[in-house]
């Protein structure tokens, strides 16, 4: 059967053709706000095919956004419990839902404005107290939603609308930051390495405690436009060309790595869970607990 | 009644306001508390971390008060009951949540223990000024429910009242106590049992209704049920879903957020009149400054003068009515509060007859001779 262009456009065409992932979206919504060329469309992609792989029922899904174009990765487009809340505070709200819904798998995706900037804080101490969510940093290099002003994470000597003349400020390396602070895992990818990535996000998802996956992904509108970089392509190849196995970097000076976008696992222990240190104090404190002692 | 409830039930302690607040909280089915410490409000925090635990419910320190909030905010959609408290400062830092709770209707409690500002300024002394703050510290159209209480029974009861009328209205509300109740040690009387509490249930909605909107005060979807709720603080359909572009939508929401509060305010107002029925001149006080406005009134009737006492416990929504109803009959209304004249310039919208402030600032209560003075005055009296 000889098909035109518009037959492929058309609803009935769609309908029985749909990505096998599209159920784990909400169809009615669709297409996305995402620009031509944005990563966020891949790391949607691959949230999608790492809850498939794990075969994790949706309904055992909240996701938590904050404010920001990677806010919107699942919220309202992954269809689960969605709490889309306030710029740079959906740890905050996690941690709540965290702490109430234990049995559920508590997602976080944000982006570096937000968790690593006007959240900062909140990304530190979540870290700190290991609770068990999983934490997805869309990293794009800048304020990507209000037009491209200078995030937090935006290469030094980079031109935005807000450095116009170059980004003086040494950008943050939230990742280690985070290690640090005493997640349980940490690793870095980029929207070019899509399978290691998809790897990266079903491990955190199934490992206990913090965990905290940065992606670099492009953005080629508010980021791109001042770095004349204008096609999603140009950064894939950057970050296929510029990324280096943190292995191999451990041997490489401050200077070598200057340039650098050192991917792979950061930290991984096994440091006891938050919310399950709370239940065990309830346990302990309330009657069923006492009994037991006696 | 939990083991935990039985503990307290039918006794008598002398205890502070804040720890009577945290109590009715317990007693309200409270089960998180999203805490951050700070003067004169941490002893809140530090009754409920002791007490919730062996309650199963949840204590958790968060890093700051915007954080505090958020947390009960998650909780809450979880299922939860949730309430936070703070002061001056920190509830100046919720404003943000304040209103993203009023946007997604979740129902919460705020204790704002006030201190003296703005700013740090006199830490930690007592003060009433964050009347306006709590009526407006958000941005946008929105309405508020907030309580006064005036000693430390009413901490207890009406934290209690604040869980209700918070599912009730699916809003936050805000106990808006002041340092001075906050740090006060009177006694309270536990109720003989639970029964006789009131726990509003939480209403979840069923397959054909919409979590934020078809109704006044809609029911909610929790997390957890396979509903796919979807919970935005941006302007959203009943269905939950965002809709910033359409005028109509943006109004209904708004507008609903009001009516919702507004058309129920018999529910919500709730008052404390004495020696009203000849008063020429009334007394309208709140909090901490009712105490020695009903001292003044006492001294003022033991003269002779026709002086009534008007308490207000609800501050938001402000009972209009009431206030209106005043005009009529009452030559002069004076308002003794600690700042200077939030809540007096409110009442002045609503009558034509002379509104006197009685202001004081500086962390240091209003004396029975300084409310005293300026009544005897108007009636032509020596000073006190």
């Amino acid at each position: 059967m000889d098909l035109t262009q518009s037959d492929m456009l058309s609803e009935d065409f769609f309908k029985d053709r749909r990505h096998r992932l599209h159920s784990y979206l909400r169809q009615e919504i669709l297409p996305t706000t995402f620009c031509t060329g944005c990563g966020c469309g891949t790391v949607l992609g691959a949230f999608a095919q790492a809850v498939d792989e794990l075969a994790l029922p949706p309904e055992e899904i909240v996701t938590v956004t904050g404010i920001g174009c990677s806010s919107w990765i699942t919220s309202p487009y992954f269809k689960a419990d969605t709490l889309h809340t306030t710029h740079g505070r959906p740890l905050a709200f996690a941690t709540g839902v965290k702490v109430m819904l234990p049995d559920m798998k508590v997602i976080v995706i944000a982006g570096d404005g937000d968790i690593a900037g006007i959240g900062g804080n909140h990304l530190i101490h979540a870290a700190r107290r290991n609770i068990d969510i999983s934490v997805f940093m869309v990293n794009n290099w800048n304020y990507g939603m209000t037009g491209g002003q200078v995030s937090p994470a935006t290469p030094l000597g980079a031109r935005t609308t807000t450095t116009p003349y170059r980004n003086v400020e040494q950008p943050l390396k939230t990742a280690e930051l985070v290690a640090a602070a005493g997640a349980n895992y940490v690793s870095r990818w980029t929207t070019y390495h899509v399978f290691p990535l998809t790897e990266a996000m079903q491990y955190a998802i199934t490992k206990k405690g913090f965990s905290f996956v940065e992606i670099i992904a492009q953005c080629p509108v508010s980021y791109g436009k001042m770095v004349n970089m204008r096609s999603g392509t140009d950064f894939l190849n950057l970050y296929r060309d510029s990324s280096i196995r943190i292995e191999k970097a451990r041997g490489l000076s401050e200077e070598e790595l200057a340039d650098k976008i050192v991917i792979g696992k950061i930290v991984e222990r096994d440091a006891e869970e938050y919310v399950e240190k709370l239940y065990r104090v309830n346990f302990e404190q309330t009657t069923d607990g006492k009994q037991q002692d006696e | 009644m939990h083991p935990v409830l039985a503990e307290y039930a039918g006794r008598n302690f002398f205890m502070l306001g804040d720890e009577a607040a945290a109590h009715g909280a317990v007693w309200a089915g409270c089960n998180f508390f999203g805490g951050y410490p700070i003067t004169p409000a941490s002893e809140i925090a530090e009754v409920l971390a002791r007490m919730l635990p062996r309650m199963n419910g949840f204590y958790v320190q968060m890093e700051d008060e915007i954080a505090s909030l958020a947390a009960v905010l998650g909780a809450v959609w979880s299922g939860a009951r949730g309430m936070t408290a703070t002061s001056g400062p920190g509830f100046s830092l919720m404003q943000e949540h304040i209103g993203y709770a009023i946007m997604t209707e979740t129902p919460c409690v705020i204790v704002d223990v006030q201190r003296s500002g703005p700013s740090t300024g006199q830490a930690t002394k007592p003060a009433q000024g964050d009347i306006m703050q709590a009526r407006w510290g958000t941005h946008g159209d929105h309405e508020m429910i907030a309580l006064a209480p005036a000693s430390v029974q009413e901490c207890f009861d009406l934290t209690i009242d604040c869980f209700n009328l918070a599912e009730r209205f699916r809003h936050p509300v805000i106990l808006l106590m002041d340092g001075e109740i906050g740090h006060l040690r009177e006694s309270l009387t536990f109720p003989e049992d639970d029964t006789g509490i009131e726990r509003l249930e939480r209403r979840q909605a069923g397959p054909e209704e919409q979590p934020f909107g078809g109704e006044e005060v809609p029911p909610m979807i929790s997390f957890g049920r396979g509903r796919y709720v979807h919970v935005s603080g941006s302007t959203h359909k009943p269905d939950g879903m965002r809709d910033v572009s359409t005028q109509s939508v943006h109004d209904q929401l708004v507008r609903r957020f009001l009516t919702k509060i507004d058309s129920h305010r018999e529910e919500i107002t709730r008052l404390e009149s004495r020696f009203m029925e000849d008063a020429e001149v009334v007394i309208v006080s709140y909090g901490a400054s009712a105490r020695p406005s009903l001292g003044a009134v006492l001294e003022a009737r033991r003269r002779g003068l026709k002086v009534g006492y008007l308490r207000l416990i609800t501050i938001w929504p402000f009972p209009r009515r009431e206030i209106s109803a005043l005009n009529q009959r009452i030559d002069r209304i004076f308002v003794p509060e600690m700042n200077l004249g939030q809540l007096s310039r409110e009442i002045e919208r609503f009558v034509s007859c002379p509104v006197e402030s009685i202001s004081k600032i500086g962390g240091v209560s209003l004396m029975i001779k300084e409310i005293l003075e300026p009544v005897l005055k108007h009636f032509k009296q020596d000073g006190p």
